[in-house]
């Protein structure tokens, strides 16, 4: 087993099981990706909650950093939903804080990138698709299906219209998972594989190390750029069902 | 592709919803409300600072007001009293220098009437001799007394012209 052990670009975003775990005939065990989302968790709380143990008027650095991610969700809120998305801001806080860590954990070398996994990228989006659609729903009743025909349009456009926005609401899950995912499956296979012409070139090794340093400030910045991107998508769908325009 | 081995998801999903539901209470619950205050805490403080200093400077403002209209008050007072005691002694001196000069007029008329009657007294006296010493000639060229009623007339048509 060990002697064929898989080191190829791939390796890198294997589930590692260290507690098997079973309930009731259904796999829960404890894995790498597990593990991360733990630690990603403690490192959010103990970050929000720890910073502030000052409640200094004049912040520490880190409270500041604090209160800065705290103002920065808050405001893509106000300025993406209104006043009426305020109840959603711990979600959407939540939602960025977790993409952003795991990402950035995952830049980590071996560590292991949750969010290059669909299965967790796509239930983080299904429930974001969910909260959208049952809010619209209890906040505007059918009413929310005006959603799908815009007003203001020549009758004769509606039929051409409302089967595209259907289809383009119905595959918001889909493209907030695929997204996330993609981009970082494509950035740690793309360093991986960089990796591999490092020993494979002996002394021009130089070349890809240089190309892998300078990867590695981008991948950084696709790290902040997603989860950022995840959490403005998050607003933007959620407006659609606090005011439906 | 260990994304696509099916067997992993439930694993991952169960402790996505774990991992993130305590994540979402926590953040919910217990951190998001005290970095809220705590930002709200501030923006009162600043506002209330704010509205101090505001306040403060108007109560400035109106001190400096007072002090300057007190300055003003003070100097024009102090103009009028230089002004009162200038025109008292420019009074003063005006009735002194009056008097000064009319008692200078009374003694320069004074002199004049005497020096007119030390003059007329004087002309009588030169009449006097004139005639005494018109006599006199009279005498010694004529060897006789003349009349002094016409020696003393003769004199004074002399004088008289």
């Amino acid at each position: 087993m060990a002697v064929t052990e898989d080191h190829g670009p791939m390796a890198q975003f294997k589930i590692t099981t260290y507690k098997e775990i079973n309930v009731g005939g259904y796999d829960i065990s404890f894995t790498n990706s597990a593990l991360m989302m733990v630690i990603a968790v403690v490192a959010i709380v103990l970050f929000t909650i720890l910073s502030m143990r000052g409640r200094s008027i004049v912040p520490t650095r880190m409270q500041s950093l604090a209160e800065l991610s705290y103002e920065f969700i808050a405001g893509m809120i106000r300025e993406n939903i209104g006043s009426g998305g305020l109840k959603f801001f711990p979600f959407v806080f939540s939602l960025f804080m977790f993409v952003l860590v795991l990402n950035l954990i995952g830049l980590v070398p071996y560590s292991f990138t949750v969010t290059s996994h669909i299965a967790v990228t796509f239930i983080m989006a299904m429930a974001v698709f969910l909260l959208v659609t049952i809010y619209g729903f209890m906040k505007h009743g059918f009413g929310f299906l005006k959603l799908f025909a815009p007003a203001g349009l020549p009758i004769y456009m509606y039929p051409i219209i409302t089967p595209i926005e259907i289809v383009s609401y119905l595959s918001r899950p889909l493209s907030l998972s695929v997204r996330l995912f993609a981009n970082m499956l494509a950035g740690h296979t793309m360093l991986k594989v960089f990796a591999g012409f490092v020993i494979a070139l002996g002394f021009f090794g130089v070349v890809p190390l240089v190309v892998i340093v300078m990867f590695t400030g981008l991948e950084l910045l696709v790290a902040v750029l997603q989860a950022y991107v995840f959490a403005i998508l998050t607003c933007i769908y959620l407006n659609d069902a606090v005011n439906l325009h | 592709m260990p994304q696509l081995d099916f067997s992993t998801y439930l694993p991952q999903i169960f402790w996505l919803f774990v991992t993130f539901g305590v994540l979402y209470i926590t953040m919910a619950k217990v951190a998001l409300p005290r970095i809220g205050e705590i930002i709200e805490e501030r923006r009162d403080r600043i506002a209330a600072d704010l509205d101090q200093a505001e306040r403060l400077r108007a109560e400035t403002d109106e001190a400096i007001a007072s002090y300057e209209k007190a300055l003003g008050d003070a100097r024009g007072e102090a103009h009028n009293i230089a002004q009162s005691t200038r025109d008292k002694l420019a009074t003063k001196a005006d009735k002194k220098r009056k008097e000064v000069e009319a008692r200078l007029a009374t003694k320069l008329e004074k002199s004049e009437a005497k020096i007119a009657k030390m003059t007329d007294n004087a002309m009588a006296e030169v009449g006097d001799i004139a005639t005494t010493t018109t006599a006199s000639l009279v005498n010694l060229l004529l060897g006789e007394d003349a009349d002094s009623k016409h020696v003393s007339q003769a004199v004074k048509a002399q004088l008289s012209h």
